[in-house]
């Protein structure tokens, strides 16, 4: 009985980490900030739950999973508030979200897009390689 | 099982530093400041979570919370205030270092396989020193955490320097930035909608808890993983996160700076006070063993501690329960001295300029 | 060949450490120069960690060989291994190197914090933080002050 809880658990915990490379691939492929924000927070805050559940079965009912327990309301309180962060600041900085296929929307902000996103220096509309 | 454990640390270990050099070479690559500072948070992130492995507990607390915390803070400031645009690159400054970079290392990879192979137990630095730490402090000091009662009271003069140095280190920084008196003068900000509600929701929860979290990493230090050092960085954040999201303006009227000043003094005041103490008492600088004098030791219940020596072991536990206090008081001050001048001086300059 | 695993770990940091000077040295960013010096800190901090593990250990604090742990990660090793490294049936890992470096890290980042206020200071006179720009700048003022100097001095 111990070991599928075991086994279920690695099973939990290795699903967890490709999770979370999922989301590395994602904040490399998506083209705009606040795609890579979707990518980075989702994949974050799930891959942490998915592992802490697998370890949670691992190690038992003890004082452990009670901790770890603990560990994920704070992953959970932190990460989302985080991304939210990130999405407020670019918004305040002036990104505009790119709507339709790897189009700039002209509005006023455009013109104020960061110069470090290779893709927005362009400005025709075409974009850049993935 | 010896050795899937032992090898699956290993492997963890390989890992983990492939990992940091290629943050490394990603650092140096960089054009963007922005970004090589973020890099240097996660190079410090994973730092931590390679010195678990090595089983450096009370290191990885403390490089997790000054390289990914503080660290990351205070050189966000500094980009701020100096309003710096992205790095230029000329490749012809690139060559002398390169080439000084690789005689050198490969002068250090040739000397470095004299050293004694990885993990070896009896090798000069394990078998000698360090070994005799691990066998005396039940011993003489009498607690179970063995980097605390070397920190704090076999090299408690060595910490003492260290704490004088951070102390001067935030002098040095509030003397060139200066205080950010003139923010705490300003009038409120003009609310420009509620953006903000959900950090300033989370915000309110957490920093109540991470300040609970900075004194049981304090007052546990001796018991396990812990100490002053980190639960100074760990206190220090607190009133950092109250400025980031409430405004720096109101983080002063909480916690002024006369006071932040003052609670840095009276760290290293407390820390060599002891040290005082223990020669008045007719022992040597910082010997705790002589912290009580013998009138007092004779009201110490016999045996409350269930070991033989608890007289001197009293000595010893109080003894690095006030250094810890002052260690605390000093580190935790100089970091919010620090933030307060990098923070202040960029209020400052938008003052000066509406 | 057989080097290269036994030492790899400060082999790794050495690598880190010469990326940290380089970075100190290839650019002309004060702030850039800041962090290769905090790269190159922390890279030396992994040294010394490095050379205090023990194989097999755990970390230094005092544990009881027949508590659930002491049970546990002796379970793990060879009895005769722990008979001779280990300290009343556990084996530690050597607790002298991270007494040093805890401290050094903390000490790092408040020089860290005293460089970048001087570099903040020093943006404030010269207006920029690279230093060909900076050296530019000080020609330009010693030129124009010189001549006013050897006049006060005359």
């Amino acid at each position: 009985m111990v070991d599928v809880l075991h086994l279920i658990g690695g099973v939990l915990v290795v699903a967890g980490t490709l999770l979370t490379l999922l989301g590395g691939v994602g904040v490399m492929r998506f083209p705009d900030v606040y795609t890579r924000i979707h990518a980075a927070s989702l994949t974050d805050t799930g891959g942490a739950t998915l592992v802490l559940i697998g370890l949670g079965l691992i190690s038992g009912l003890t004082l452990e999973t009670l901790k770890l327990g603990f560990v994920w309301v704070f992953v959970m309180l932190t990460t989302p508030a985080a991304a939210n962060a990130l999405a407020n600041a670019a918004f305040s900085a002036g990104h505009t979200p790119r709507i339709g296929t790897f189009q700039i929307t002209k509005s006023a902000d455009a013109s104020q897009a960061k110069p470090e996103t290779p893709r927005t220096a362009s400005g025709d509309g075409k974009s850049g390689a993935p | 099982m010896n050795d899937i454990a032992l090898q699956a640390s290993f492997a963890l270990n390989v890992a983990l530093l492939l990992m940091l050099v290629i943050v490394g070479i990603a650092i140096a690559r960089s054009r963007s400041l922005l970004a090589s500072i973020l890099l240097l948070g996660i190079y410090s992130l994973v730092s931590a979570a390679w010195l678990v492995v090595m089983d450096a507990a009370d290191v990885a607390f403390t490089e997790a919370v000054v390289g990914a915390g503080i660290s990351t803070v205070v050189l966000l400031g500094a980009i701020l205030l100096v309003r710096a645009g992205p790095v230029r690159h000329d490749w012809r400054m690139t060559i002398p270092p390169a080439l000084l970079v690789l005689g050198v290392g490969g002068l250090l990879i040739y000397a470095v396989t004299g050293l004694p192979e990885f993990g070896d137990p009896a090798s000069p630095a394990n078998a000698h020193v360090g070994r005799s730490y691990l066998i005396e402090t039940p011993k003489e000091i009498g607690v179970p955490n063995v980097v605390t009662a070397v920190l704090s009271s076999y090299r408690g003069f060595d910490t003492l320097g260290e704490t004088v140095v951070v102390f001067a280190a935030g002098i040095g920084v509030a003397l060139m930035l200066g205080f950010g008196p003139r923010s705490a003068l300003s009038p409120p900000p003009v609310a420009t909608g509620d953006h903000h509600v959900v950090l300033r929701v989370t915000a309110k929860l957490l920093i109540p808890l991470i300040m609970l979290y900075a004194f049981y990493v304090q007052f546990h230090g001796d018991l396990g993983a812990g100490g002053g050092f980190q639960a100074g960085v760990i206190l220090a954040v607190a009133p950092i996160l109250h400025a980031l999201v409430f405004g720096l303006r109101e983080t002063i009227e909480a916690i002024p700076v006369h006071a932040v000043r003052s609670v840095a003094a009276l760290g290293v005041l407390l820390f060599a006070g002891v040290g005082l103490v223990c020669i008045l008492n007719g022992g040597d600088f910082l010997d705790y063993d002589y912290l009580f004098p013998p009138s007092v030791e004779a009201m110490i219940p016999p045996g409350l501690m269930g070991d033989p020596d608890h007289a001197h072991h009293w000595g010893q536990h109080f003894g690095i329960f006030f250094i810890e206090l002052g260690v605390l008081f000093t580190v935790s001050a100089t970091m919010v001295t620090i933030f307060y001048g990098f923070a202040g001086r960029a209020a400052d300059e938008q003052e000066a300029a509406s | 060949m057989s080097m290269a695993v036994t030492h790899f770990n400060y082999i790794a940091v050495i690598v880190l450490m010469m990326i940290g000077l380089y970075v100190l040295f290839a650019t002309g960013n004060l702030i850039k120069r800041m962090v290769g010096l905090a790269l190159f800190q922390t890279s030396t901090a992994l040294f010394y960690i490095s050379l205090g593990k023990v194989s097999g250990g755990t970390a230094a604090i005092t544990i009881y060989a027949d508590s659930p742990e002491g049970r546990a990660l002796a379970a793990t090793l060879d009895p005769a291994y722990v008979d001779q490294f280990g300290i009343n049936g556990v084996v530690y890992s050597n607790p002298l190197p991270h007494v040093l470096i805890l401290t050094a890290i903390v000490v790092g980042v408040a020089t860290l914090s005293v460089g970048l206020s001087i570099v903040v200071r020093i943006r404030e006179a010269y207006g920029t933080v690279e230093t060909d720009e900076i050296e530019a700048v000080a020609r330009v003022e010693a030129a124009q002050s010189g001549p006013a100097r050897s006049e006060a001095g005359a």
